[in-house]
């Protein structure tokens, strides 16, 4: 890592991501109370013990780059700049929410901060992720593209794809892998040949490096190095990141799927008391955790308060931007002339 | 006017609008060999005008060709992606109807997606199962597409630039067997706008309503029946989303009677979404009910004889006809 050297690594830089990853934490929490309480529809997917990828990933994008999500996107979100009021708001599906209460949490989207939307599909972010970046290419722009892709989706076509196309093309774009260890319920070395992630992006001649997911001094620290090489005109990089999701696959999940005490074992070492270590150590009051810790669940609590008194939308606004040709027909009586 | 081939008249389209908008790209496979595209050589020479970042000759690789359309669109260009055939169209429906038609909408309006996908239809012969598919109707059922199926050179040319300069995904669905046919292009911009269809003749006892080459093919039908002494009105309708109710409804207050011939197998059609529309809307002005006619429910077969089973010939059109004027 030639750069990591000269890297900001100040225990002031590691505490601001110490705060986003609080934020992150407290959204997922107290979105899973409001779930449980009937506020929220559908289902969640948290992102609860892989707060360190995305935080560590967007600390070193400008606004003006884009990222691409996936189905667990609330904390790339928010780590790339989406106000958590908003997505509260989303996610309860009221008038103010990110996407206008069309979306829900798995479309998560702030088009305002380069956060080109969570989604539903999985590999689409890494198409459509090259798709950006080809624009970014056309237009002669210095932004580079983010992809966020779990491990299970290594295994479909598109990956593959996209790998390639981006560096037969030599595109401005970071792909993530964020290795959780399971793909849904699956574990996903169950269902996997070969020898990983970082193996398969080698295979298209792609710089990839592995990282420590759980501990966000470290991700910073390679993130930092790969965004600048991708910035600098060295094409795409691969960085893969091994880290566990605490969570089930959505709030409801029983996990039984695991063995006894897996998820235990793995809380052990789950991000942010990884960082609150690490700033301890490193001359930070514990005091001064305590209070940002507190400060995050205050601004999420506040949040929740703020979507619970939005309004529902208007049912009139379902037939807005669905396209300019053609927008749909509102129900009308049958036989009405009009 | 200058008379050129449907191919030629897109491909000047395409360039036309390139060199208007420097944000206008194509991609594809193909694209930039010297062999110049898909078999009608619509992408020849366009490389050494735009370059290779413009002119994208893409691996085989159907899944990233959309999706990257779908990216660059959201990120501030205007992407012409070429699938070749709509039969490799499937290999991308999920990026076109997951992502594309739907971005808009599940992200609340925060974004556009204005691009374009070619997908050529139509039995060509002998093409069989995999090459000749017409699936217009799958992409007319997906909120936030517009569907054009073009018939004319001046029309391909002219509802390209349409497509390439609307804010919607648009899927631009031409026939094969097109390609080469010739017909009069206006020296002049020539934008046809989307949603308007055109009257290709005017008739008195019954409106044909069609698409693409099928319209054309009405036209032979009209003839034949003439001989008759019916007097046929055929309707084109170049745009199947948002299709021109105004001009059918206009038509069949006119003529009282209604056939809708499409080349596509008929279960599930879009000649069938017509026929019930006008059904529902035009009861009075009706003197028998519409009909509609397409190809038997059935894989596209090889050898000719078996071939001809699936075409929707101008012999079968007519025979449809007379039994709609006869009611």
């Amino acid at each position: 890592m030639s750069t990591t050297e000269q890297r900001d690594n100040s225990p002031a830089r590691i505490f601001d991501l110490y705060k986003t990853m609080c934020l992150i934490r407290a959204f997922e929490e107290r979105a899973e109370i409001a779930f449980d309480d009937g506020f929220v529809n559908g289902s969640i997917h948290q992102y609860i013990g892989q707060e360190a990828v995305g935080t560590g990933v967007c600390s070193n994008l400008r606004r003006s780059d884009y990222i691409l999500s996936n189905h667990r996107g609330h904390g790339h979100s928010i780590a790339k700049g989406a106000d958590p009021k908003a997505m509260m708001k989303e996610l309860m599906g009221r008038v103010g929410g990110t996407s206008g209460a069309k979306g829900g949490s798995m479309h998560i989207a702030d088009f305002s901060v380069g956060m080109l939307g969570a989604n539903g599909v999985l590999a689409d972010g890494l198409t459509m992720g090259v798709g950006a970046a080809q624009a970014i290419s056309l237009k002669g722009e210095d932004s580079i593209v983010a992809v966020f892709v779990g491990d299970g989706t290594t295994n479909r076509g598109p990956f593959y794809e996209a790998l390639n196309w981006a560096m037969v093309y030599e595109l401005p774009i970071l792909f993530v892998c964020e290795n959780n260890t399971y793909a849904s319920s699956t574990l996903t070395s169950s269902v996997t040949a070969g020898d990983g992630p970082v193996a398969r992006a080698k295979a298209f001649g792609m710089p990839a490096f592995d990282v420590d997911g759980n501990d966000v001094v470290a991700v910073d620290a390679l993130a930092a190095d790969l965004v600048g090489r991708v910035r600098g005109g060295e094409g795409p990089h691969f960085l893969h990141a091994r880290t566990y999701r605490v969570k089930g696959h959505i709030s409801r999940d029983k996990l039984l799927y695991r063995r006894d005490g897996e998820t235990e074992e793995n809380w052990q070492n789950e991000p942010l008391g990884h960082c609150a270590a690490w700033l301890a150590e490193n001359g930070m009051d514990e005091s001064e955790l305590r209070a940002a810790h507190a400060d995050a669940y205050a601004k999420i609590d506040a949040a929740v308060a703020a979507a619970k008194d939005a309004p529902f939308p208007d049912a009139a606004l379902a037939y807005e931007d669905v396209q300019d040709f053609g927008p749909p027909e509102p129900w009308v009586t049958t036989g009405d002339p009009s | 006017m200058t008379a050129m081939s449907f191919a030629d008249a897109v491909r000047e389209g395409l360039a036309e609008e390139m060199r208007r908008d420097p944000l206008v790209w194509a991609l594809g496979e193909d694209l930039s060999t010297a062999h110049g595209g898909t078999s009608a050589n619509q992408y020849r020479g366009l490389i050494e005008e735009f370059g290779a970042k413009r002119i994208v000759n893409t691996p085989i690789s159907e899944n990233t060709i959309m999706g990257a359309a779908v990216g660059a669109a959201v990120a501030g260009t205007r992407p012409v992606a070429d699938l070749r055939m709509a039969d490799f169209g499937m290999c991308a429906v999920d990026e076109l109807v997951n992502q594309a038609a739907k971005i808009r909408y599940m992200f609340g309006g925060q974004a556009r997606v204005p691009l374009v996908v070619r997908q050529a239809i139509g039995v060509r012969k002998g093409a069989a199962a995999q090459h000749s598919q017409s699936t217009e109707a799958w992409y007319v059922h997906t909120p936030g597409l517009v569907v054009l199926a073009p018939g004319t050179p001046a029309d391909g040319r002219g509802l390209l630039k349409s497509a390439i300069r609307a804010d919607d995904p648009v899927v631009f669905m031409e026939h094969k067997d097109l390609w080469g046919a010739q017909g009069e292009v206006p020296n002049d911009e020539g934008v046809v706008p989307i949603g308007e269809a055109k009257i290709l003749r005017d008739g008195s006892d019954l409106t044909i309503v069609s698409w693409s080459k099928m319209a054309q093919q009405a036209l032979a039908t009209a003839d034949t029946l003439a001989g008759d002494g019916a007097s046929v009105e055929v309707i084109d309708l170049r745009t199947l989303w948002p299709w021109d109710k105004a001009t059918v409804y206009a038509s069949v207050a006119k003529t009282g009677r209604l056939l809708v011939a499409q080349e596509s197998v008929q279960v599930g059609g879009f000649a069938s979404e017509i026929a019930a529309d006008v059904t529902e809307n035009c009861t009075t002005d009706l003197k028998t009910f519409p009909r509609r006619i397409g190809a038997p429910r059935m894989p596209v077969p090889y050898a000719e004889s078996m071939e001809n089973e699936f075409r929707v010939t101008t012999e079968r059109v007519a025979a449809k006809a007379r039994e709609v004027l006869d009611a």
